[in-house]
């Protein structure tokens, strides 16, 4: 996930400062008022309003560290949080000039980390400080495959070892490619990346939501009436998605996500999610999501913070600036054609 | 607003006046032009219709140098023009293109959501101030001048196109749009274009848009970039297509 396109990354960079300000306030206010009888602002339409900018980047992992609580400690959010400014603190000091090349043949790393932003909070919902965002199952843990679930796990795998890692544009990751955003980013489920442009913009009108993702501009469109479903042939990129109010919270179920999207390598073809949005406070939405998909012995999901955002989104034009899938597949060939050359001589 | 509209017409192949013509692209024939190799394949689908325009007086007053890009543009067509490679559209290009576009409008937001290219816009109803970057679909912020939804767009890259004409501008245009309901199923757009550097006086396009009333109506996806894979990359597989085994 390294070879990214370099254009892009500022994006992250410049808003990385203001939703750590934005994070700040959010999270001061979370620990003083508890979601418990909060009264969701409405819409001109009646509904709750959950419009507006949010962020949910965090440095809480996906699943739940071994020996941990679900529940942090305050000195173990001081370790953790002090450990992330660090780390970020490290990678600002000036390279040295003198530093020999890495061994031939290793990576020669990344970004520097001040072109990340996956955020310097733990995540806290409900005031809980939480050491994973998966709480369902209560282990914190993604649960097993089913052996229906390994076949098509291999299925995949068998499939992507036809082909070397650089042969075609089908074989890089779509994030790679720009097709989407990367990891889960737009989902469903909207799950943080670890890398950046962690950011979202809702918009509600009277029968609809739309549920912007900063990064690549994806796009869902949630219908709240019982519409129409799409055929099952019809797969857009982010599925099908249906909504409904119970009382405050906005319940969104998701199916006929494409092929291709492939969250922690099983095709979703069989996957359904259902997404819960809930304003906690005023700089808060409680997002939970749930994963029903027969690859996985049971549901499982989780929850995520959603922060106000106190700022503007950037333009993630990534297609535009996509010298990374060009330079990786060129590079691929030069050393193709090095290898060549050194056989014949 | 809210709902999904749609231009009709042709201005998406050329904003001025124009006949039709035999390809979007031509090489010199023994006779006459004739379609380039790269688009002779689609035969008629891929021939321009006819169109009368949607600039406002037929014609785009531009300086003689940026008229002669124009006219660059057209002879090296297939390898410019933007949409080809499926680059975001820009404004005002993107509200005339051949694919609908939602608008989703409440007291507090007014969002487009295009189905092409997956385009977006989130028009301001407070001004955030200068654009904080340069950008491809610019920085829309809009007001209400009495039943007309206003929006002033600025902050673009320059990049982007009108029309499959060649028909461009530079990254100091601002665009003034007039968005005004005619009836519950129609909409007026006009869009007014100032850019010195481009042109000798602003100009304008208008033309009417149209609600999808069909009751299975919803805005499709055409997340192209996979579409120009392709075209853009074909060359880098390891063994492109049509080629000998290395």
């Amino acid at each position: 996930m390294f070879a990214l396109t370099l254009a892009l990354a500022p994006a992250g960079l410049l808003s990385s400062a203001a939703l750590s300000q934005a994070q700040a306030q959010a999270q001061a206010q979370a620990q003083v008022r508890p979601s418990e009888g909060y009264t969701s602002p409405r819409t001109e339409h009646g509904h709750p309003d959950l419009q507006g900018n949010w962020g949910t980047a965090t440095i809480t992992p996906l699943e739940r560290p071994a020996g941990q609580g679900a529940v942090l400690s305050d000195e173990e959010v001081a370790r953790l949080e002090g450990r992330e400014a660090e780390f970020f603190q490290a990678g600002l000091q000036p390279s040295d000039p003198d530093r020999p090349a890495p061994p031939a043949g290793t990576s020669v790393g990344g970004y520097n980390r001040v072109y990340f932003d996956r955020g310097d909070r733990v995540a806290i919902v409900d005031g809980e400080p939480r050491s994973s965002l998966i709480t369902n199952p209560a282990d914190g843990q993604v649960p097993q495959l089913t052996p229906d679930g390994e076949r098509r796990r291999q299925e995949l795998r068998d499939l992507n070892a036809r082909f070397g890692e650089y042969d075609n544009p089908e074989n890089r990751p779509n994030g790679e490619r720009c097709l989407v955003s990367f990891g889960s980013s737009a989902g469903p489920p909207m799950v943080p990346n670890n890398f950046y442009n962690n950011n979202y913009t809702i918009v509600q009108n009277e029968d609809h939501v739309l549920i912007l993702t900063e990064m690549v501009h994806d796009y869902r469109i949630v219908r709240l009436w019982d519409g129409e479903r799409l055929p099952d042939h019809m797969r857009p990129w982010f599925g099908d998605s249906w909504g409904r109010w119970e009382d405050d919270t906005l319940v969104v179920e998701t199916t006929n996500l494409h092929p291709l999207q492939r969250w922690r390598g099983i095709p979703s073809d069989e996957l359904r999610v259902v997404e819960r949005f809930r304003r906690t406070d005023d700089s808060t939405i409680r997002y939970e999501f749930t994963i029903h998909d027969p690859a996985y012995g049971q549901p499982w999901g989780g929850e995520i913070p959603m922060v106000r955002l106190d700022d503007l989104l950037y333009e993630y034009a990534c297609h535009e600036g996509n010298y990374a899938l060009f330079n990786v597949l060129s590079g691929a060939r030069a050393q193709e054609r090095q290898a060549r050359e050194s056989q014949q001589r | 607003m809210n709902g999904i509209w749609q231009a009709l017409g042709n201005a998406h192949w050329d904003i001025e006046p124009h006949t039709a013509r035999a390809a979007l692209a031509m090489q010199p024939g023994p006779v006459v032009p004739v379609p380039a190799e790269g688009v002779l394949a689609l035969g008629a689908i891929g021939a321009v219709p006819a169109g009368m325009g949607i600039v406002v007086g037929g014609e785009i007053p531009y300086r003689p140098e940026a008229l002669a890009q124009r006219e660059q543009n057209r002879e090296d067509y297939l390898e410019l023009d933007p949409e080809i490679k499926c680059y975001l559209p820009g404004v005002p290009r993107a509200n005339y293109m051949p694919y609908p576009f939602q608008i989703f409008q409440s007291d507090s937001k007014f969002f487009i959501a295009y189905e092409y290219a997956g385009a977006v816009r989130d028009v301001y109803l407070e001004d955030p101030g200068p654009p904080q970057v340069d950008s491809w679909m610019g920085q829309s912020v809009g007001r209400w001048e009495g039943d007309t939804f206003v929006v002033r767009v600025n902050g673009f890259n320059g990049y982007t196109w009108f029309d499959r004409a060649g028909n461009h501008h530079s990254p100091s245009m601002v665009v003034t749009e007039r968005w005004t309901m005619l009836g519950p199923d129609h909409l007026m757009y006009e869009a007014t274009m100032d850019d010195p550097q481009t042109f000798t006086s602003a100009w304008t396009v208008r033309f009417p848009l149209y609600r999808h009333i069909a009751d299975n109506a919803r805005l499709g996806q055409f997340k192209c970039v996979e579409f120009v894979e392709e075209l853009l990359y074909g060359d880098l597989r390891k063994t492109p297509i049509g080629s000998e085994e290395p």
